[in-house]
């Protein structure tokens, strides 16, 4: 048998009082791809973040090529030849892709033989993987997609030998993650073993040779690729039966509640990111966005819930909207009954250091039913809280524990119940099961299913496909900036859509 | 879970924090061929052993309270407001128009009108770099720092060129009429039977410096705008959510910061000197950052940390005038609270939560 | 005005902008390393106070500035302590050591000389003397070239021209040495460094510690070749005049030259004419003071085009996934 490339033994991390890693093992042989899938929050990150001298282990064992190896800093794992390629890039964005690939891997003290030699051996690179970039362009003038081929190449100027990558599809669209896995073939042909994160089964029964299996900080599974399934894979990743689809009546679509017309976002970067968009929801209702991240879906939520300006006409029960001005700030949308479960709960939707009471206020913390006069009346906010913690079953029932310290599922309940507990005429919900436990994901999959039965709109933003089809009553695909098509989800599969999010028009919507 | 109880946080933390700067202060006293403990029982005698002695220990802890109130409003919104120093200077301006121009019946309404000019003048110095931070993303730090050197400049001219007494050498104004005089602790106190020293400045002004702690706290934990200013400190992606504009937040709190500590001017402009002199503040806008930083910008903590600060203050007066200590001593010792409770803060905050995470470890 | 007191003018900016110069240089790369620096005034100070002392006691200056150096060294240390190593609130830990300053070299001063906070003054090897560049007294008649050689060039302590020399030598470190990229790449996106393998600590001290050396050169300067001994508060705002230089360069070094060179001028015409007269129009000198700051205040305010700090500026690092 021939010697593992990479071998962990006994891999033990925890945080404080999290246990990140749980007693890890795992071997990967040189020359292959090997599979790490996991829920969020599983501790892939962690594991591989030990691997590349990032955290210290707190117990255990690295092998690399049958040698033991200790790897305290970034600097030894790059020298016992392992190349990491983060899920957020490592990258100066005012410096050149040239200076970024030379950064931290110059010959010399002076820089320009360095930059010389680099240019040298990155035209051999590009060459032997296919992996073209322009060296003289500056990171923030190159896309996302570009951007992680100077990943990839950082680690092979370095000699990288064992290649890591952190969920890289995220931000790619399906045809950027295909020509990725050609290129992850290609190195794999050259002898390079690499290891892929992620989340996404697809990519783990297309891409790899071998895959192990992370719930809960343990390494519940190892298995040929080859052998397994998709549903054997998602039982061992949740540790039960998914329900995939949530039990639902057909809605009963009433009257247009939110009419959209000609949207265009320009960010702070003076880029555009929506693109003149249309679209309508009803009364009971529920319509999913499906996209690949950054493709303007999380900029068309903002603009509606009142957090970055925009142009075009947007009316709301056949009212406009104002779309920039004080006017379009989140008080005003919340006066006009739209309610928003924001994508990211932990910088926006909560306040972490304030106590659960006071986050069941945020963002209703002028309604005239929290104040007492000219000061805010605490005791009706905190008889409220524990009004809504009981109705959403928030663990623990503690008004007074900051925000902080509930688990992700249970923090995204406060928001959901704070939210849909408004009784709104449009619901904006974004990724509202991301890095939620498999429990509070159906509870809230429940409650907005209810909120739609109630005849309420609700417009929700994911980028998890499966869950834009056991939610949506219609799906919008969205692809730079565009709505690129309807669809309604039994007249449609995963293939058709991921077309669409790659930019494929299909046939006229 | 929180990685220690809140109590730790409150108090042990600060406590510590005091006790390393106490430490080391004693050293630099040894260094400097004294006695420590000889010097803390002069500095207590001085500062705490007479009527006079706390008269000047108040005196110095109101104009603390107010510029370390200052400060703590700011941080709350996570603002930085290290300009308390310019902003009483103009508060003290403001002060010394109010009482020279304008002829007043009662003290009581010159107060109240000195006030206003006070806090007005102190936020008007905070609103333009208040502004450029909002508006233009201009660092506040800064600017506010800038506009200290520019306070003391526009002082200097207004007392030099346009204020001074003709005839008069000194650049200050010249003596604000007896009627605006503020009563004195001594005044306040005769008639009730206490018998409190003549010669000590504290007066009216601290009792509107323990009023102001209890507004400030109540804005900041009772009404909508403290929690907006909370809300916006912790989180601004998450004010932007929640529809709280971080340009009119980051503009009204620093605002109330500069009318904080342009308020002191009450204490030190009308209530002490009773006249404006060049550097009335003596540095009183930075003693502010080590009281709010020590006081862990609440109100109750503030106003503690106020009291030490005066201690401190008269006592390091006493030790100057009785040892060879210089009065810098005092400045040495601030510089370490700041440090201690401020930047080294985790130094003293890692070691402590371990501590508390092995001993909840243990008992679980 | 006559042509020589222009000469005479732009001599004193010359030594003023000195000390400016060399603590601007100090804060640009600290700053460029990600690490904000307002405590340039405390460790000049520092430095002035016992270069002096250190002159006074040895008779020897450059015994002087090597105290001085290892003095700002210290607080500089400190300041690395405070922010890299503990990850404390950088500007807090830059107050703390400008107030240490104040404090500790009075203290000291007191104690050593028992002259009210000063140190005795310094004549002779300890202070740093004007050196006159060959044939300067002899060219000093020659119309227009001979005063800008002679006055304007010649006749400035050896720490002007290393002050001066300093400019091209950073520029070079900056932007043509691995020091430079790794310290420029450090300033702006420290997580980038760190997966390179490069230490950010290690960098980030390395900018503290050379940010230390100029700031002691220039508290060095002010004590022993610009003035003769230690006084109170001798830096007089000096670093934070640096500071809005630094700013008013957008952090480059070439610009930082030219805007301390601004100041420098700033400050000879105030001490030089007091209240200026601009045809019944009188500029007061309170004004030529608060010029650097509020020209520093405008290019903040983003008027004249905007200042943006290195993007890591201020932020301690904390490894993330």
């Amino acid at each position: 048998m021939t010697v593992p490339a990479i071998e962990l033994k006994g891999i033990s991390k925890s945080f404080g009082p999290v246990q990140a890693n749980k007693n890890i093992s795992i071997s990967v042989a040189p020359g292959t791809i090997h599979g790490i899938i996991g829920e969020n929050g599983a501790g892939k990150s962690t594991l591989m973040s030990i691997l590349y001298g990032f955290y210290k282990a707190d117990a255990g064992e690295i092998w690399i090529n049958g040698e033991k190896t200790e790897i305290p800093d970034s600097q030894a794992a790059i020298a016992a030849g392992i190349g990491m390629v983060f899920q957020h890039f490592k990258l100066v964005e005012n410096f050149t892709v040239l200076e970024n690939i030379v950064l931290g891997a110059e010959d010399g003290g002076l820089l320009a033989p360095s930059l010389a030699k680099a240019r040298k051996e990155l035209e051999d690179l590009e060459e032997e993987y296919e992996l073209f970039v322009d060296p003289d362009k500056r990171i923030d003038e190159i896309g996302v997609g570009m951007q992680q081929r100077v990943e990839i190449l950082k680690a092979l100027y370095r000699k990288a030998e064992i290649l890591i990558l952190d969920e890289p599809t995220g931000v790619l669209t399906p045809a950027e993650a295909d020509q990725l896995f050609r290129i992850l073939h290609r190195l794999k042909e050259e002898g390079k073993t690499i290891i892929l994160i992620t989340h996404k089964l697809r990519e783990i029964m297309e891409a790899t040779d071998t895959v192990s299996v992370m719930r809960r900080g343990e390494m519940t599974a190892t298995v040929k690729t080859s052998e397994t399934s998709p549903e054997q894979l998602a039982e061992l990743m949740v540790g039960r039966k998914v329900l995939l689809r949530v039990d639902k009546a057909p809605a009963k679509p009433g009257k247009p509640i939110l009419e959209i017309e000609n949207l265009r976002v320009t960010d702070e970067a003076g880029v555009e990111r929506v693109k003149g968009i249309d679209l309508t929801v009803r009364a009971g209702e529920i319509v999913g966005i499906a996209g690949v991240a950054g493709n303007g879906q999380s900029e068309l939520l903002e603009v509606l819930g009142g957090m970055r300006p925009a142009t075009g006409s947007i009316r709301l029960n056949g009212e406009s909207l104002p779309l920039s001005g004080p006017g379009a700030d989140g008080q005003a949308r919340r006066a006009r009954h739209i309610a928003h479960v924001p994508e990211d709960r932990q910088r926006e939707g909560l306040i972490m250091e304030f106590h659960a009471w006071e986050n069941v206020a945020f963002g209703y913390h002028r309604d005239p039913a929290y104040q007492r006069g000219i000061f805010m009346d605490n005791a009706a906010l905190r008889a409220d809280t524990e009004r809504k913690i009981e109705k959403f079953d928030v663990r623990p029932a503690d008004a007074w524990l900051a925000a902080k310290n509930f688990s992700g599922g249970n923090q995204q309940k406060i928001v959901v119940a704070r939210e849909i507990e408004r009784n709104p005429d449009l619901l904006l919900v974004g990724q509202p099961t991301r890095g939620v436990d498999i429990g509070a994901i159906e509870f809230i999959h429940k409650q907005i299913v209810a909120l739609r039965d109630q005849g309420k709109a609700i417009l929700l933003v994911s980028v998890e496909l499966e869950e834009i089809f056991s939610l949506s009553d219609r799906i919008a695909v969205m692809f730079d900036g565009h709505i690129m098509g309807e669809r309604l989800p039994h007249e449609t599969d995963e293939r058709e859509l991921g077309l669409l999010m790659a930019g494929v028009a299909g046939e006229a919507a | 879970m929180d990685k220690m109880p809140k109590w730790a946080d409150v108090v042990l933390i600060p406590l510590i924090s005091l006790i390393l700067a106490a430490i080391l202060s004693a050293l630099v006293i040894l260094g400097i061929g004294e006695d420590p403990v000889a010097a803390v029982k002069l500095m207590v005698s001085g500062a705490l052993g007479s009527t006079y002695g706390w008269g000047y220990t108040l005196y110095y802890a109101t104009n603390f309270v107010f510029t370390g109130l200052a400060v703590a409003v700011a941080f709350h919104a996570r603002l930085f407001n290290i300009g308390g120093e310019g902003q009483a200077m103009l508060g003290g301006l403001g002060v010394a128009m109010v009482c020279l121009y304008v002829p007043w019946p009662h003290w009581s309404i010159a107060l109240l009108a000195a006030m206003a000019a006070a806090m007005v003048f102190g936020a008007a110095w905070a609103a333009i770099p208040a502004y450029l931070q909002a508006k233009r993303g201009s660092h506040i730090v800064i600017t506010t720092i800038m506009f200290n050197f520019i306070a003391a400049a526009f002082l200097n001219y207004m007392l030099v060129n346009v204020m001074r007494p003709e005839g008069s050498m000194d650049p200050a104004t010249e003596r604000f009429p007896e009627a605006v005089h503020l009563p004195t602790l001594h005044e306040l106190l005769a008639p009730i039977g206490i018998s409190f020293s003549k010669a000590a400045p504290a007066n009216v002004s601290f009792l509107v410096a323990i009023l102001a702690c209890f507004v400030v706290w109540a804005l900041i934990w009772r009404t909508r705008l403290g929690y907006e200013i909370r809300a916006y400190g912790h989180s601004e992606t998450g004010a932007l959510y929640a529809g709280i504009s971080p340009v009119r937040i980051t503009i009204v709190t620093m605002l109330i910061s500069g009318a904080l500590a342009g308020l002191m001017a009450i204490n030190n402009v009308m209530g002490e000197a009773e006249r404006l002199v060049l550097n009335s503040t003596e540095g009183a806008g930075f003693i502010g950052i080590a009281v709010a930083l020590m006081g862990r910008s609440h109100p109750f903590g503030v106003f503690l940390a106020a009291l030490l600060f005066g201690f401190l203050y008269q006592g390091g007066a006493e030790l100057a005038l009785w040892t060879s200590i210089p009065r810098e001593l005092i400045v040495v010792i601030q510089a370490l609270v700041i440090l201690f409770t401020g930047a080294l803060d985790n130094m003293v905050r890692m070691p402590l939560e371990k501590l508390f995470l092995s001993l909840r470890k243990g008992s679980a | 005005m006559d042509f020589l007191t222009l000469i005479q003018i732009f001599d004193s900016t010359i030594r003023l902008a000195t000390p400016l110069l060399l603590a601007c240089l100090a804060g640009l790369y600290s700053e460029r390393a990600g690490i904000f620096d307002i405590g340039l005034e405390g460790k000049m100070l520092m430095s002035a106070f016992f270069s002096a002392a250190v002159a006074a006691v040895t008779g020897s200056v450059w015994l002087g500035l090597l105290a001085g150096i290892a003095s700002s060294l210290l607080l500089a240390g400190l300041h690395g302590l405070a922010s890299i190593t503990f990850r404390g609130n950088q500007l807090i830990s830059g107050v703390a050591i400008n107030f240490l300053a104040a404090g500790m070299t009075v203290l000291i001063a007191q104690d050593w000389f028992q002259q009210g906070g000063r140190t005795p003054s310094l004549f002779g090897g300890a202070r740093f003397e004007p050196i006159d560049w060959p044939f300067a007294e002899a060219l000093s008649g020659v119309p227009v070239v001979g005063p800008i050689y002679s006055e304007l060039l010649s006749g400035h302590s050896v720490l002007v021209y290393i002050a001066f020399l300093a400019v091209p030598a950073t520029w070079w470190v900056l932007y043509r040495t691995r020091f430079g990229l790794r310290l420029r790449a450090v300033g702006e996106n420290p997580a980038a460094v760190d997966t390179a393998g490069v230490s950010v600590v290690g960098l980030r001290y390395a900018a503290v510690a050379i940010c230390g050396v100029l700031c002691g050169i220039a508290g060095a300067y002010l004590a022993t070749a610009l003035q003769a001994g230690f006084v109170k508060d001798m830096t007089a705002g000096r670093g934070f005049i640096a500071l809005a230089a630094l700013i008013f360069a957008k952090w480059r070094p070439w610009h930082a030259m030219w805007a301390c060179l601004l100041f420098g001028l700033l400050q000879a015409v105030a001490l030089r004419f007091q209240n200026i007269d601009l045809g019944g129009v009188v500029i007061p000198v309170q004004a030529m003071d608060a010029l650097p700051y509020i020209l520093t205040v405008v290019i903040l305010a983003g008027f004249v085009g905007k200042a943006i700090p290195p993007k890591a500026g201020g932020e301690p690092y904390v490894k993330e996934r």
